[in-house]
Order: structure tokens, then sequence, then C-alpha cells
């Protein structure tokens, strides 16, 4: 690991300006994904701004009727928040989805929606890897593939995003909510939080320098039955082959997210007016234009299985 | 330490002298090596609660709590497997919750309550997880065990606490003191050995079930 300075901030727009003022510095907040980046060298910050002390460790409701999860809301806790159970079923079952026990207790929702990919070219610097080193090239494209994204992918870079929790949150039409280094806030549509690879596969979000996330918020509960599939090699502690967030009301409307499929959480809003047809009508859209490897074409009819499933279930 | 060992070495001890051997005939190569300036190390003082006993330390910033744990405080009870958080082996309990301590630094956790093996019970009064997981052989090469009877500890607390999990049937009713809850909230911790059945039977146990 390379050596770095220390500091802890005291206010959100404290953080954005010191992380914005240093030259080479990130936030830290659980570390889970960072650390372990930072061990393989991978990331490489020169100062550390822990965030910890922020006070955005609450989730209290919104004016709309809705939630407000603040940015440092550890996984568990808010996969065990009542209100969250209760309103927000497919956002719980995401969570607990994910990671191990230990993770969860230290891992915060800020942290979780900018955790980096899991692609193998990524975590090993002796291969080429767009995103690591922008310009070298992408060792997956004809790689071991086999896990990677069929969705949204580009010539750079075919990574997926890890995260379980954003698929919910994407599903459920989340709000991310900012302070940037000179104090001003901004809240983003999660939709357009995450950015597709296109040529700088290295920026992910569209977060800018030093931008600090402060909160997610939920909009109203929208009922509905909320199911969290996800389809993996082990039974549990492994990130998504695939994985389908679901809200399905009795009227046969509803919501539809995919984990697994893109370096963004894939949701394709036309697609869900054809939930009432059945997962082939849903998927025939939501999956347009996919490019498969021969290692990962099994996703198209996981993806569509795994949906039928669902909406039967969610029938019955 | 161990009042049996005949020669009055500990194999940390014995560890460690060979380790000091190595770099004395080794030192040279570093000896010729310019300083680099853009990689100095930083240091900073953090002070921590450890087993009920209040400690501070200065620390190069990039100490983990589980170097600090292992290499500062000499609790070597807590074992060091992958680094990287996947094999719960440096599993600790801070401020009432686990962690994997390979995942955070040490200078994050000002005035953390931390509890290792070490705290958890002594060799004349066990905890009763430490009691079980003896009484039902929870265990073969005991690398794991730290790690494991921490995050079993842990374990029954999320559950008496009503916290869900995978598994959990009902989102909203009471997770079971079931084999199946167990052994998906404890998936976290590998064990090499193979020892998961008696680890099972060990946490059954002391829930008050019996398998």
């Amino acid at each position: 690991m390379r050596a770095f300075s220390f500091e802890r901030a005291t206010s959100p727009a404290e953080a954005a300006a010191a992380v914005a003022r240093t030259p080479g510095a990130k936030f830290i907040a659980g570390g889970t994904n960072l650390l372990d980046l930072m061990k393989l060298e991978i990331e490489t910050p020169t100062h550390l701004v822990d965030v910890n002390d922020l006070g955005l460790d609450k989730i209290t409701p919104t004016d709309d009727g809705g939630l407000r999860i603040g940015a440092l809301v550890r996984n568990t806790d808010l996969a065990a928040d009542n209100r969250v159970r209760r309103d927000y079923g497919v956002l719980s079952r995401a969570l607990l989805a994910g990671a191990s026990g230990q993770l969860r207790n230290k891992a915060t929702t800020a942290g979780n929606l900018l955790q980096r990919t899991r692609c193998p070219y990524f975590y090993d610097p002796a291969m080429p890897c767009n995103k690591r080193k922008p310009g070298s090239g992408c060792a997956a494209i004809g790689g071991f593939n086999r896990n990677l994204a069929i969705m949204g992918v580009s010539d750079k870079c075919i990574a997926t995003h890890p995260s379980d929790m954003a698929v919910a949150m994407r599903a459920l039409d989340a709000t991310v909510e900012t302070v940037k280094p000179d104090g001003k806030t901004r809240a983003i549509p999660i939709a357009d939080f995450h950015r597709l690879p296109g040529d700088t596969p290295q920026i992910e979000t569209n977060l800018q320098p030093g931008e600090c996330i402060t909160a997610v918020t939920l909009p109203r509960p929208i009922g509905g039955k909320h199911v969290y599939h996800k389809v993996r090699d082990r039974a549990s502690y492994a990130f998504a082959l695939i994985s389908v967030a679901a809200v399905v009301r009795d009227d046969g409307t509803g919501r539809l997210a995919f984990g697994g499929l893109a370096h963004k959480p894939w949701r394709v809003e036309a697609a869900e007016a054809k939930i009432g047809d059945g997962a082939k009508a849903v998927t025939d859209i939501a999956l347009a234009g996919a490019k498969t490897t021969p290692q990962n074409a099994f996703k198209l009819p996981l993806v569509e299985r795994t949906l039928g499933g669902i909406l039967t279930e969610a029938r019955a | 330490m161990n009042d049996d060992n005949p020669i009055g070495i500990n194999r940390r001890e014995m560890l460690a002298s060979g380790f000091a051997t190595a770099a004395a005939t080794s030192v040279p190569i570093s000896a010729q090596a310019k300083p680099q300036p853009a990689d100095q190390p930083n240091r900073m003082k953090v002070t921590m609660t450890v087993n009920g006993e209040k400690r501070t330390l200065d620390l190069d910033t990039r100490t983990t709590l589980l170097d600090a744990l292992r290499e500062h405080l000499e609790l070597t009870g807590t074992k060091k497997g992958c680094d990287h958080g996947q094999c719960g082996a440096c599993t600790v309990i801070v401020d009432g919750r686990r962690i994997n301590s390979c995942l955070s630094l040490a200078v994050m956790h000002p005035e953390a309550e931390v509890t290792t093996i070490e705290g958890l019970g002594k060799p004349d009064k066990l905890h009763p997880m430490q009691s079980a997981f003896i009484r039902h052989d929870g265990y073969q090469c005991g690398y794991c065990t730290p790690g494991q009877i921490c995050s079993a500890v842990s374990t029954l607390q999320e559950m008496r606490d009503g916290i869900p999990s995978h598994v959990t049937a009902d989102l909203e009713g009471t997770p079971p003191f079931s084999v199946d809850e167990l052994r998906e909230r404890m998936s976290g911790n590998i064990c090499r050995c193979g020892a998961y059945s008696n680890i099972m039977e060990a946490m059954l146990d002391v829930a008050g079930e019996r398998a």
C-alpha cells in the first residue's frame, strides 16, 4: 500500500473541499472496497478524508412521504430498518443478498454506490485494463468474460457494476443527494448517476471532483410485491451472474431493474409496460441490442427465466 | 505465555528472531536505496479501548486494525488469512458489530471499543461460544477459529436484534435460530478444514437449540 496522509472531516462541505483541494485525495467511509484496492495498489490515494464523523448515519422521513437515507448508513442498518423492510422490501432483499455479515456492518450507502467493478482484469495489474490504466486496452474482451457485461458495453470496457443495492434503488427511482466543494448541493436521479463505459470507462459516475454524497432519497412507497432475485455461482457471499429487482403490483404494472448485465444498474422503462405479457415480452425490449460473448451469452436466457419465475410468483 | 514450553521461547518469538536474522543478512540492498519522498510514511496517534483496556498507538496511517492488534498490541489471536475480507479469519467485534479488521484502518477507529478472541473469555473463564466450540470440536487446524467464534457471537446477537438475512422468509418477522439462517449469516467465515457442521452444532448449542 502506498503512503497517504489522513484527516477526519467535520462537515460534508469541508470534506468535499478537502478532497477537491488535495490532488490524489479520496473519501473513505467503510473502506471495505477502497482498502482492498489500495493493498493491490489499484487505488493509490495520497490523502484520505475520513467522512465517518459527518453524522450522515440516519434514516429520516422526507416531506413527500419517502425516506432519506444518510450516506453513512451501514448496509446492515439499511436492510434492517423497519420502514425499508415494510415499504421498500426489494431494497432490503438486495442488500441482504450482497457481501457478508461483516462487510455489511461496515459498508455504507454511498460507498456501495461507488464501489468498483470486480472484473478480474481490473484487479490484475499485470493485465491491460482501460478502467485501471486508460489507453492500455481491455483484456476482458476476448479473455475470461463469463461474468462480464452484455448491455451498454463499448469496445473499451465490458465491466459490470457489482452492487446489488444500486439495482434495487434504480427500480425505486432513488435520488442521490450531494454537496460540491463550493458548498452547493444537488440531487442526481440514480438513472443519471452511473455512466456507461463508452470511451472513458475510468469515469464511472457523473460526480464532479470532490463532490460528496450526503444521502440517497427514496420517493413515497409504490406498494406492490417486492422481489430481488440474485443468481450466483454459490448460495451466499458471491457477486451476481445476473439479478432482477422487481416491484409488481396487482394490476400488472411494475418496475424492473437488472444487475450483473452492465456498467450500471440496467433498466428500460418501456419494457415495464409488457409485464402483463410475460417475461419474454419484457426481455425482448429490455435486453434489445445485447452484445454477448460465447462465454456470457447464457445471461440472456437466464434473465428471461429468472424474470419468468418472479412474474409467476407475483401472480400467485 | 506457555508454562510447559521447555526452552522458554514461544513460536512467535522464534519466528520474529528468524525474520530478524534474515533481515540482517540482506540489509545492503535496502540500505543503498534512496528514500522516496513521495511515499514517505505518515504517522498518526489513535486511542481505542481493546478488550476493556485503553490503548494509545502511534501508527503509520496504512496500518490496518488487524495489523495494529497483531503487530503493535501483540494480540495474535486474531488471524490474517486473505487480508482482503474474503475469509473472515480477521473478524473482531468493534462497537458491538463484527467486522473484517483487515479492511479497516486503525486510524479510522478513535475511541472505538474493540473485542478480540482474547477479550471474549480467558482460559480459566471461557466465553460460552468458546466452550461450545471445544465441546463440539468446531475446528481442526484452528486458524479460522478466532474469527469464527467472534463472528458466531455477533451472529447470535444480530439475530436477537431482529436483523433479517438473505434466507429470512418473512422480512418483517423474527428470524428463527435455524441451520439455514446460521449458515447464511456465517458465510463470510471460511474454514479450509471443513469444520462447518460442528461449528453449526456449537452455535445451536449456545443459541439454546439442538440440531
